[in-house]
């Protein structure tokens, strides 16, 4: 097998604080982040690499300015080469326009095997990935836990209701990962000082030649709502009680 | 004049904070418990490039210097104080120096150990009776013609006891004071007449090994002797001014510990029905936690851009040392206050931040001694080096 492509996303650290502000979600201020998820990804290739499994590690990134320092965090971990999709001059895309750019930059590459992880924290939708495997006309599987190439043949498993499914699919093929799929490494201050080294090519809409309009359109970004207060029953010991239980079952229905 | 990080010290940043937290934080409660030295954590250490600073990459060097050093010391050290020694015992002592004054034999055969983390490292230089006046040592290594004696004890040594290979000063010849003094390096693991003695009364610091070594006719190698004979003081002060980087950095990390631990709790310790750091007592003794710990980091960035840039940074670091063990000692102190009752129990961290930040104004100089060569230099008593 020969070259693997792992689809990463920049995203907002797990510890932001989200804020609005003119209608959108704001960006000042948070540290950005590969997508866990995406390490997984990132992890699994980089061990088939080591293991004789593959020639080269390609990572792919469809994103914003900064999304290069994604890149180059994978690169560090010890990927070979990147290719940045720069779409900071497209506004606002969807699920759909991702999955097409995604994939038409994954095609600028050779692959046997296509790796991204199974959601991202952001905006959570678990499509780009699998909608660009259906681009690319490969088959592909979400939520790995294990992962075997033997040949053009991938055996992965993955966790269902009550138990372990295992699929044998042909590849190329494109699979997502699940947490559990390994361990992802820290990179080491030698990869840091090789990452700026490695090859990162900046690609712009023009350049993929992808004609695509989002499909669908955000309204509105709102914030969850502040806790309310916890209500406070006085009285005697008998009939706060008594009270506790009737709104237990008839406000809070848990009981 | 830039106080940013750039992307690669910001990676490095990143990957020394997750580093102490996945690898360090889950361990800090049961090896303080138990005294316990992780070894297993030091070997990750240097699998990671974290023991490789300034150290040439055929040697095993990372390919970075003090800013990232310094960088990622803070981050490892704001976690759990105690395993910031390490970088001084692998590398700014044994690796750094040797780097410096070591034949191409003696670098080719301890560097490598000591940067991947296969080795343990250590330094030794006081004494029961020799503290600060380092030219007043008693240890002596005798030359044997084909080998050196060594006789005498060493004490309060970090890493005594665990270490494979250490630095050790004594006197090769006698009556000689400053001029008397050479180095060596040792490999523990191949000699006799040393006993390894670990110090188990330390206040803090308890999950990095302290020892008394002594050494009873002591037979060490010709080939020991690290530079040349009879400049052991020089080699100590310079490699002194590079160990004490990890003091000012790691005492700058604790009084930063304490401020954001401090200001969580504040936040979540409600009293009158607010949370305390809504009353104005409470929001100065932040400020104060504050104002040292931005004081004590910037210091330590100033004596580590002038080590980056070889120009001369003794003044710089003693002044980083000296105010980055007053911000810990103070930082501590305002921490326990802050946290209450809760602060005085041993289930939160700032009974470890004030045992551990005493340490401080001890080690690798103490701050009369710092403050000695602040004054000194600044009157043109002696050079800045």
């Amino acid at each position: 097998m020969g070259n693997i492509v792992v689809a990463i996303k920049q995203v907002f650290d797990t510890e932001a604080v989200i804020a609005i502000s003119g209608g959108k979600i704001s960006d000042q201020g948070v540290k950005l982040v590969v997508n866990p998820f995406d390490e997984f990804a990132i992890e699994e290739a980089l061990k088939i690499k080591e293991a004789g499994g593959a020639d080269e590690v390609t990572i792919v990134s469809v994103g914003g300015e900064k999304a290069p320092e994604a890149i180059r965090t994978a690169l560090a971990m010890g990927a070979d080469k990147g290719i940045h999709v720069d779409i900071s001059s497209l506004g606002v895309i969807d699920e759909f326009v991702a999955a097409e750019y995604l994939a038409k930059a994954i095609a600028t590459v050779p692959y046997d095997l296509v790796l991204a992880g199974r959601i991202a924290i952001d905006d959570g939708s678990s499509q780009v990935a699998v909608r660009a495997a259906e681009v690319l006309g490969i088959p592909s599987v979400s939520s790995i836990l294990k992962l075997d190439i033997a040949g053009s043949t991938a055996t992965v498993s993955r966790e269902i209701d009550g138990g372990t499914e295992t699929i044998e699919i042909p590849i190329p093929a494109l699979f997502t990962a699940q947490k559990g799929l390994n361990e992802p490494r820290l990179p080491s201050m030698m990869g840091i000082m090789k990452a700026k080294k490695k090859d990162l090519t900046v690609l712009t809409p023009a350049d993929l030649g992808v004609d695509a309009t989002a499909k669908s359109n955000v309204l509105e970004y709102s914030l969850p709502p502040a806790r309310a207060a916890g209500k406070k029953l006085t009285g005697e010991a008998a009939d706060t009680a008594a009270e506790l239980a009737k709104l237990l079952r008839e406000e809070a229905k848990v009981i | 004049m830039d106080f940013g990080l750039t992307e690669e010290q910001q990676m490095v940043q990143d990957m020394a904070k997750r580093f102490a937290e996945d690898e360090i934080a889950p361990y800090i409660e049961e090896d303080e418990e138990n005294h316990h030295y992780r070894r297993e954590i030091l070997t990750k250490m240097g699998e990671l490039g974290l023991l490789g600073w300034s150290i040439p990459e055929e040697y095993g060097g990372n390919g970075m210097g003090w800013m990232e050093a310094v960088t990622a010391l803070y981050e490892i050290a704001k976690v759990h104080t105690s395993w910031r020694l390490s970088i001084s015992g692998n590398c700014w002592g044994p690796a750094f120096t040797i780097n410096e004054y070591g034949t191409e034999e003696q670098k080719q055969k301890y560097i490598p150990g000591l940067v991947s983390g296969e080795f343990v490292g250590s330094f030794a230089i006081t004494e029961a009776n020799v503290g600060s006046d380092v030219g007043a040592m008693k240890t002596t290594a005798e030359d044997k013609g084909d080998h050196w004696l060594l006789n005498g004890s060493k004490m309060w040594i970090s890493g005594g006891h665990t270490c494979d290979v250490g630095l050790v000063y004594a006197v090769t010849r006698e009556g000689g004071g400053v001029k008397g003094l050479s180095c060596f390096v040792i490999d523990y693991r191949d000699i006799e007449g040393c006993e390894r003695i670990p110090i188990h009364s330390k206040v803090g610091m308890w999950p990095a090994p302290t020892s008394e070594l002594v050494f009873e006719n002591c037979k060490i190698p010709k080939d020991a002797l690290l530079g040349e004979e009879g400049k052991g003081f020089q080699i100590c002060m310079w490699m002194l001014n590079n160990t004490r980087m990890g003091c000012a950095t790691g005492s700058a990390a604790l009084a930063a510990a304490c401020g954001e631990g401090a200001a969580q709790y504040c936040n979540e310790r409600i009293q009158f029905g607010q949370p305390i750091g809504k009353f104005q007592a409470i929001q100065h003794q932040i400020a104060t936690l504050k104002l040292e710990e931005d004081a004590a980091k910037y210091l330590v960035y100033r004596a580590a851009w002038l080590k980056e840039n070889k120009l001369p940074s003794q003044q710089a670091t003693s002044i980083a040392k000296v105010y980055g063990c007053k911000a810990a000692v103070e930082g501590a102190n305002l921490a326990m206050k802050i946290y209450g009752a809760y602060g005085y129990s041993t289930e939160y961290p700032c009974g470890r931040w004030l045992r551990d930040a005493k340490q401080f104004e001890t080690l690798e100089g103490t701050s009369n001694i710092h403050m000695g060569i602040i004054g000194g230099i600044e009157l043109g008593y002696q050079p800045n080096r």
